[in-house]
């Protein structure tokens, strides 16, 4: 064991004199900054406490997390009723672990689970019945906000994307030119330019008497958003499915909508389920972008939070906070997304074997 | 990237529309609605109609609500005068200027940022890319910390968190000093410059001419060795040209040297140059956020050449130098520019969060424009439109640079 500790570190950082010196001046770097952010983060840094104590210390305030965790994670949603938002996530959390589970994957039952988790969620939020103090969607805030949004996001725009990139590959000439002039055009463009639309042009374009939601606009705006950077994955995916496939099923004289479903389209997705990762997470991500146009969310209400006078000055701990909120989830996406496609490897040897 | 498209649907298309003798004896009505060509076009027919109808509906809703809320349409009140101030400018720019030149200045600032922020995105990345397949653990480890930390975090909470942080530096009176060539303040930072003189500009001319003049002698000497079998290396002529030519000219303009450095009067400094917080948080959130895509980008492209080349290379013992530049680089370009081209073009739309910063670029600018006349669906029209422009002409762009270093098939 130790030969080969000795191996791994004259492999790896003393492999020559240049390397040597460069390990060193690294070496000593991280202890130094590593030593400082240790002394600043944990041994000088105050967890619980007021304003005043924290002022006293030379480290971190965390206690400006335990101060202000529910304004940031909850928003605007009055105080005395913020265990419906922590209820909901909770259900949320337990419906997306249950479904992520390979165990329920094929499950006839994710449906109706769904179905009821998103009732009792809505209930929750709104109130209105059973007793429950209605709240506006205006009020709605903080992180089951983010998470609604995302959520909305893939529910929406998954399908959606799958539409676009088949159709983007139509031989219908009309219905491809509708696709790419609306993938291009959607991509070609930032968000937030989409999101004004969403707010502030769509209501022009309806009847004066029809109103539509603001959140389901702007949830709306960003699952297209989402969709179109999508279809492009998956277009990638369906090109990559191997020409013998269609001609296969065109000879057991399968029509279009079996082909898709049953032979391409459970290729494709699998090829690109990467591509499709990596925008998931980007669906989180740009969740953020409500700040723009006002909605109170996990990063708005951590900006309004940091107007007060007496706790602003504890911003780097603020907004480490909720990096990490969305590092955990973009780290916990990636690594459930590696972990399936190996599992959906072996599942195919485990058949090409049997 | 858009990948050329297969011809895949055609053969199960003519599979099924030749139709068998068995479904032309048929009756013609349902041979036509059996007939896939046919029902294609129906398809099509329907989808057209629905749009039309969906796009005349959202049409005249629009026309009614605009009578209705008395708005006038049409991009008239481009003439009109701005009346707002825009704190910085390329160009010349007065409240009293016209809507379209504030929209000017803003498409400019667009792309200065943007050009900025592709320029320290590139460096950064290429630099942490590299860093990702070094041959030391300790700096692998610590490129992909950057990468995992900066490319998990939202880009528009990486803006407000510099925003924020600047905000919260000291006031110009107890400003960081940076070795006596800067202040660091809640003001931006401010640098010690040298002061303006036209023998800079000269100087700067001479340093062009000298670089293309260097170039041309490589292709010199490249022919010579070509045609002619002769190898004369320039390259002590060239190093001399390139440092001696610029430094001529500036002795000759008279060798301006004097410093404009920062002074503090009253609240604010005086002199010097001054970038702007509110563009340094937007070019540090976007340009940090996009280098730790570029990082990634330059990995995988560095990894995508194939260990038999370098070990190629090595056995015609080639310097580690020649290694690098002649075969890591051109092989590993080829898998980098497509997806270096989008990161580009998505960096230039980031640029847009200048919103929440106040930093006065398109979109920013479109905004107060929404909000002072009203005329929301002109705003978001000519910005989408400009956006659209500037993201087609990037990929263009890139798509050509994409040719230059593509394979060469002879």
């Amino acid at each position: 064991m130790q030969h080969s500790a000795i191996y791994w570190l004259r492999r790896h950082l003393f492999s020559s004199l240049t390397q040597s010196i460069l390990s060193f001046v690294l070496g000593i770097v991280i202890v130094l900054v590593g030593a400082k952010l240790l002394r600043w983060g944990v041994y000088d840094a105050v967890f619980t406490g007021t304003a005043e104590q924290c002022r006293a210390a030379t480290g971190a305030c965390w206690a400006v997390i335990t101060e202000k965790h529910r304004p940031i994670l909850f928003g605007l949603y009055p105080y005395e009723q913020q265990w419906r938002p922590a209820i909901c996530m909770l259900i949320w959390l337990l419906s997306v672990v249950v479904s992520l589970s390979p165990v329920c994957w094929k499950s006839r039952y994710l449906w109706p689970l769904w179905g009821g988790s998103l009732l009792l969620m809505a209930i929750l939020m709104r109130g209105g019945v059973f007793g429950l103090v209605p709240v506006p969607s205006a009020d709605w805030g903080g992180l089951p906000l983010t998470l609604l949004l995302f959520s909305g996001t893939v529910i929406i725009g998954l399908p959606v994307s799958v539409a676009l990139a088949l159709g983007r590959r139509s031989p219908l000439p009309f219905l491809r030119g509708l696709s790419v002039i609306f993938i291009e055009g959607l991509r070609g463009v930032p968000l937030i330019t989409i999101l004004f639309v969403a707010v502030n042009i769509f209501p022009l374009f309806l009847p004066a008497d029809m109103e539509i939601n603001k959140l389901l606009r702007i949830v709306v705006a960003i699952a297209l958003f989402f969709a179109c950077y999508q279809a492009e994955v998956i277009r990638g995916g369906l090109q990559s499915v191997p020409r013998g496939q269609y001609e296969a099923a065109a000879v057991l004289n399968l029509g279009y909508w079996h082909t898709t479903t049953k032979i391409i389209l459970p290729q494709a997705l699998r090829i690109c389920l990467p591509g499709i990762t990596n925008h998931i997470i980007a669906a989180m991500k740009n969740t953020s972008f409500v700040i723009i146009i006002g909605l109170f969310d996990v990063l708005t209400a951590t900006s309004a939070v940091m107007q007060d006078p007496l706790w602003r000055r504890y911003y780097i701990e603020t907004y480490l906070f909720i990096s990490a909120i969305y590092i955990a989830f973009g780290f916990l996406l990636s690594r459930y997304a590696i972990w399936v496609e190996k599992r959906i490897d072996t599942s195919r040897n485990e058949q090409g074997i049997a | 990237m858009p990948v050329a498209d297969f011809e895949m649907m055609k053969p199960i298309d003519n599979v099924n529309s030749t139709t068998s003798p068995a479904e032309s004896s048929r009756h013609p009505l349902l041979t036509f609605s059996g007939s896939k060509t046919a029902r294609a076009w129906c398809y099509q027919v329907l989808v057209a109609a629905l749009c039309v109808g969906f796009s005349w509906w959202l049409y005249s809703n629009a026309v009614d609500n605009m009578r209705i809320q008395r708005i006038t349409t049409g991009f008239a009140f481009l003439e009109q005068s701005a009346q707002f101030a825009i704190g910085e400018t390329l160009i010349d720019y007065q409240p009293s200027d016209n809507y379209a030149r504030a929209v000017l200045v803003g498409l400019l600032n667009t792309l200065y940022v943007a050009i900025c922020g592709i320029v320290l995105a590139t460096v950064l990345g290429f630099i942490v890319g590299l860093g990702r397949v070094s041959k030391n653990w300790l700096l692998v480890k610590l490129a992909e910390g950057y990468v995992e930390l900066l490319r998990n975090v939202p880009v528009i909470l990486q803006v407000v968190f510099w925003s924020v942080l600047i905000r919260n530096l000291p006031a110009p009176r107890e400003a960081i000093e940076l070795f006596s060539f800067g202040f660091l303040t809640n003001r931006g930072l401010t640098l010690t410059v040298l002061q303006h003189h036209e023998g800079w500009l000269w100087t700067f001319e001479a340093l062009v001419a000298a670089l293309l003049l260097s170039r041309l002698l490589v292709l010199v000497s490249r022919r010579l060795r070509e045609q002619h079998g002769r190898v004369i290396s320039f390259i002590r002529l060239r190093f001399g040209l390139i440092i001696g030519l610029p430094l001529l000219v500036w002795w000759l303009a008279g060798a301006p040297l004097q410093l404009d450095s920062p002074e503090l009067q009253g609240f604010n400094f005086k002199g010097g140059f001054t970038i702007s917080p509110e563009f340094t948080a937007l070019l540090l959130g976007i340009s940090l956020y996009s280098s730790a895509f570029i990082a990634e980008i330059v990995r995988s492209g560095i990894q995508s050449v194939p260990k038999g080349q370098l070990e190629a290379a090595r056995s015609l013992s080639l310097s580690s130098w020649h290694i690098t530049r002649h075969v890591v680089i051109p092989q590993a370009m080829r898998v980098m520019v497509p997806p270096l081209a989008s990161q580009y073009v998505s960096l230039t739309k980031n640029s847009s969060i200048a919103v929440v910063v106040g930093y006065p670029e398109l979109a920013n600018i479109s905004n107060t424009l929404m909000n002072q006349t009203g005329q929301a669906l002109e705003a978001i029209a000519i910005m989408m439109v400009v956006y659209l422009i500037i993201s087609a002409s990037t990929s263009l762009l890139m798509n050509i640079f994409n040719r230059y270093v593509a394979i060469k098939e002879r």
